[in-house]
């Protein structure tokens, strides 16, 4: 036996194909997922140059970025969206990678399909044109975002030029208060390590509150490792990634599945293996959180105030705080719970799951919508919408007077029709809070799905514990 | 890919932090299906009022920025969505340079993949070249990747640091997918052992 390795050091160590004289390494990539936003240039440069697509079999493509999430029996409105989807279908049919159309049930947020499909396994290298492809990271696999010419470097040989990250790990030990849930947990983390935190890094969360989390929870915590600036977040495989993964369409079976198993249980770090840096955290001092700036690094307690820039020793970090306040419409001082919003979106990559959309109905059981706010909730894919309707989430919805929609990434990025108009303020589930980021002048507070649904009951950014 | 050896041009300053891919480039413009064109959109949202009339105070907007190559700006420039459109759109622009403190990785990566030189220089360097990128039609700098050095307007030098293998890329305007695809046995090599080693890796959506 060497060194003892970490997870991730394990996983980079079976990938690599061939290394340069400059420490280099060509790795091997086991899956790539595809959507349309990101991939019309890839396979343009693909057929400008007579290449053909490697590993089809490794690769699954869906529309997802600009779907609409009405009805969508007769096609999508909004020309270029059409154009763009149109595309995805010509290049996946012409290339022979598989695709799932977009009223196929298996629709919905990429990041959400791979691990719903068993396409997502432990010990992988996993990347797609997106940067929350860091969310497959909870199944114990090395996934990334990449730009749309690594696409058509990976769809050609099916490997990416890369250098190893840094190890960092960051353990939450503990229990987690009540309301406290793996999207506070996210978000907290990178309040604290800001969002360049992780430049540089693949971040191992550890610890027994990352443990107790379900799967769902798990993607939610690598899913916004992106937003603390590392490109992938990881997690150990245990029993309960092999149990979410048995039986799933693409994963292995019979005698693979016990030699897979056998294989992914010696993943996890070894004893004594050594991080480039360590964060320590206590589950117990996690509050429910809310984001009150244009960065999801601009997180505080639900129970707190909006910050002054003054209170800033960084002269740029106070001049960005100054910035965000003013883009806002916020002054330092107001309690967050003071906040009136217009709109809730409850979805995403972040928090578009099936345990995301229990959480947030259980609170609004019972409750009715704020007047004059418009509630959204939209499944991550069609197989969670059709749980959740199995389950009689969407009558609990639509009783409480939320909107129940069809699958896509929507408002998080606001590429299709769901969209905020200038100055609405949002409480939203998804990742991002970046100026006109859910629309032009928008105003994006990021929450946990809970936390979604009690501030929509309220009217305000609300603290969920109110309702528990 | 175009070639990147020496560029001399105006350098704009952009004095923010966290400048993200979302304000680089919004989505309205991520439908396109081609590489080119987005230029007039960089930054639009900051460059421009809702009804498309130029804001005047934009860095962009304003002579002889209109016309720069170079960008100064604040830490952690190219967070967010690893939108490529991002590099695209500011190589339309005509922007072959980027200065600050530090990037986000993914854009780092796209940059260097588009002919874009994103140099990393220490924050204190980054406050004295933003102030001289604010002295318009001097604002001038001199970016020399054969000798990795900025010179300001002023003749002061300085040096940076840049990933050997991407600057041999950068300097020959070389397309990485040919060289990896002349390591092809070592990909067909390597497959053939891991599907041994674990098969279910293979065919899985096929």
């Amino acid at each position: 036996m060497g060194n003892p390795r970490t997870l991730f050091d394990k996983i980079w160590d079976s990938h690599v194909v061939a290394t340069q004289e400059d420490g280099t390494n060509l790795l091997y990539i086991d899956r790539h997922m595809v959507h349309e936003v990101t991939s019309p240039q890839a396979f343009e440069g693909l057929r400008n140059s007579g290449r053909k697509v490697r590993a089809p079999g490794q690769t699954l493509a869906v529309a997802d970025h600009n779907v609409p999430t009405t009805d969508r029996s007769k096609g999508i409105e909004n020309e270029e969206s059409r154009i763009q989807v149109e595309t995805l279908v010509q290049n996946t049919a012409d290339f022979g990678v598989p695709y799932f159309p977009v009223e196929d049930v298996r629709q919905g947020v990429v990041h959400i399909v791979g691990p719903e499909q068993g396409f997502t396994l432990p010990g992988m290298t996993i990347v797609c044109g997106d940067s929350h492809t860091a969310t497959h990271g909870a199944f114990g696999s090395l996934a990334f975002g990449i730009g749309t010419s690594e696409v058509e470097h990976v769809l050609a040989t099916q490997t990416l030029l890369q250098k190893p990250a840094k190890n960092m790990l960051i353990t939450v030990e503990g229990e987690l208060a009540p309301g406290v849930t793996a999207k506070d947990i996210t978000m907290e983390i990178i309040g604290r390590i800001g969002t360049a935190g992780g430049t540089g890094y693949v971040i191992e969360y550890a610890g027994s509150a990352i443990r107790d989390l379900s799967m769902e929870g798990r993607m939610t915590i690598c899913n916004m490792a992106i937003e603390g600036g590392a490109r992938a977040g990881i997690i150990a495989p245990d029993e309960k990634t092999f149990a979410y993964v048995k039986g799933r369409p693409m994963a292995p079976k019979g005698d693979a599945w016990e030699k897979a198993v056998a294989y992914w249980s010696t993943l996890p770090s070894d004893e004594g293996a050594t991080y480039d840096h360590e964060i320590h955290i206590k589950a117990e001092d996690i509050a429910p959180v809310v984001t009150w700036g244009t960065s999801p690094e601009d997180v505080v307690a639900i129970t707190d105030t909006v910050p002054n820039p003054k209170d800033s020793a960084d002269p740029n970090k106070a001049a960005a705080m100054e910035r965000a306040l003013a883009y806002m419409g916020l002054t330092a001082g107001t309690p967050m719970t003071d906040v009136e919003i217009d709109k809730v979106f409850i979805g995403s990559c972040t928090n578009g799951r099936i345990e995301d959309l229990r959480a947030a109905a259980k609170i609004a059981e019972g409750q009715q919508v704020a007047d004059g706010v418009h509630a959204m909730v939209v499944p991550g894919s069609g197989l969670v919408k059709m749980q959740a309707e199995e389950e009689g989430l969407d009558k609990v919805f639509k009783a409480a007077g939320f909107d129940w929609r069809e699958p896509g990434c929507s408002m998080c990025l606001a590429m299709n029709d769901d969209k905020l108009k200038p100055g609405e303020r949002c409480a939203s589930t998804s990742n991002r809070n970046f100026e006109g980021r859910q629309g032009r002048d928008s105003r994006t507070h990021l929450v946990s799905p809970a936390m979604a649904a009690a501030s929509a009951i309220k009217g305000k950014l609300a603290d969920v514990r109110e309702f528990i | 890919m175009d070639k990147f050896t020496t560029l001399t041009g105006i350098a704009a300053p952009l004095d923010l932090i966290n400048i993200d891919t979302d304000m680089i480039i919004p989505k309205q413009f991520l439908k396109t299906i081609h590489r080119t064109g987005l230029g007039k959109n960089l930054f639009d949202e900051m460059r421009y009022e809702s009804d498309g009339s130029p804001k005047a105070d934009f860095v962009l907007n304003k002579e002889p920025y209109t016309g720069a190559q170079i960008l100064v700006a604040g830490d952690n420039f190219g967070c967010g969505s690893s939108r490529e459109h991002a590099p695209w759109a500011l190589l339309d622009f005509g922007i072959r340079c980027v200065i600050a403190p530090s990037f986000a990785d993914i854009f780092y990566n796209n940059c260097f993949k588009n002919g874009i030189l994103p140099i990393k220089l220490p924050r204190e360097v980054i406050d004295s070249l933003m102030e001289k990128a604010n002295r318009g039609g001097n604002a001038t700098f001199t970016i020399d990747l054969e000798n990795q050095k900025v010179v300001d307007p002023d003749g002061k030098e300085y040096a940076f640091d840049v990933d050997e293998f991407r600057r041999h890329c950068l300097l020959n305007g070389l397309d990485d997918i040919g060289l990896t695809l002349q390591k092809s046995d070592k990909i067909e090599s390597y497959e053939e052992a891991r599907k041994e080693q674990a098969p279910w890796v293979f065919g899985a959506s096929a």
